[in-house]
């Protein structure tokens, strides 16, 4: 016996809503990645939690496929931001103002 | 209360309070080292909900990999930090006071759903029971995932090029 699923749950939004605060309050492109995976991880632990309510596999399977799918997100968009700071010198999304 | 709801509540408050001092810290090396721990914290809470193999995989790609491109990043470039003020409060209030109307929400929801109360039961997904079901069951996605990776690693490198001279 660990705990009611609705604590694991509730865990989970927590760490999303905080993911969510870090990518719009955050002038910062590197925190707003941060961000983003901070609410990936939100997922995954409610994809788990899940997994062992109905006692079935599928959730953990997905959270696999979510740490294959951050990792490639990571790469990339660490790629686009150095991509951006060549350019621009900044890390600030609102300098990004240019086409071209 | 028994001693696994006992590591849960701790792993939870662990999780919440490095998170929390993740996303408000203006050093982003500091950002990332506390990040580190919240993933450590993940890794050990997927333990206890019985999935081995993927709070090995949490510490290794996430805790490792993940965060360590961050610190390369990061170290990389000099880091001149932007942000005047951290936190200018008309950007941050109206999105703390949504978040909390949609955790007070989502918390009513979750609770008045009968099948949320009940108790989680100890069990453990050995790897080779979960690496069975995953090659029988899911080999497609695996291709997909695999293929989605070399795209991405494809992509990392022509973004990352230098530049011929005239093509700025």
């Amino acid at each position: 016996m660990i705990v009611p699923f609705s604590h694991a749950l509730i865990l989970a939004g927590i760490l999303f809503l905080m993911g969510i605060f870090c990518v719009v309050v955050r002038r910062n492109l590197i925190m707003m990645v941060l961000g983003v995976e901070i609410m990936l991880n939100g997922a995954s632990i409610a994809f788990v939690a899940a997994a062992l309510r109905w006692q079935h596999l599928e959730g953990q399977v997905f959270v696999l496929f979510i740490l294959a799918v951050a990792a490639a997100e990571v790469s990339v968009g660490l790629a686009l931001i150095i991509y951006a700071y060549r350019k621009t010198g900044s890390f600030d999304p609102a300098r990004y103002n240019l086409l071209g | 209360m028994t001693i696994y709801a006992f590591m849960f509540y701790i792993l939870a408050a662990v999780i919440v309070v490095t998170t929390g001092l993740a996303i408000t810290r203006r050093n982003l090396v500091h950002a990332v080292v506390y990040l580190v721990f919240s993933f450590f914290g993940s890794a050990m809470l997927f333990y206890l909900f019985g999935a081995p193999l993927l709070a090995v995989l949490e510490v290794i790609i996430y805790a490792g990999a993940i965060m360590i491109l961050f610190l390369f990043i990061i170290m990389m470039v000099k880091a001149v930090p932007d942000e005047k003020k951290l936190f200018p409060l008309r950007q941050w209030l109206p999105v703390a006071l949504m978040g909390v109307v949609y955790l007070v929400i989502g918390a009513v929801i979750i609770s008045a759903d009968p099948g949320s109360q009940v108790t989680l039961k100890i069990a453990l997904a050995r790897p080779e029971v979960f690496s069975e079901y995953l090659f029988q069951r899911h080999w497609l996605a695996i291709e997909m995932i695999s293929l989605l990776l070399l795209v991405a690693l494809i992509g990392a490198l022509y973004l990352g090029r230098k530049k011929p001279e005239e093509d700025v």
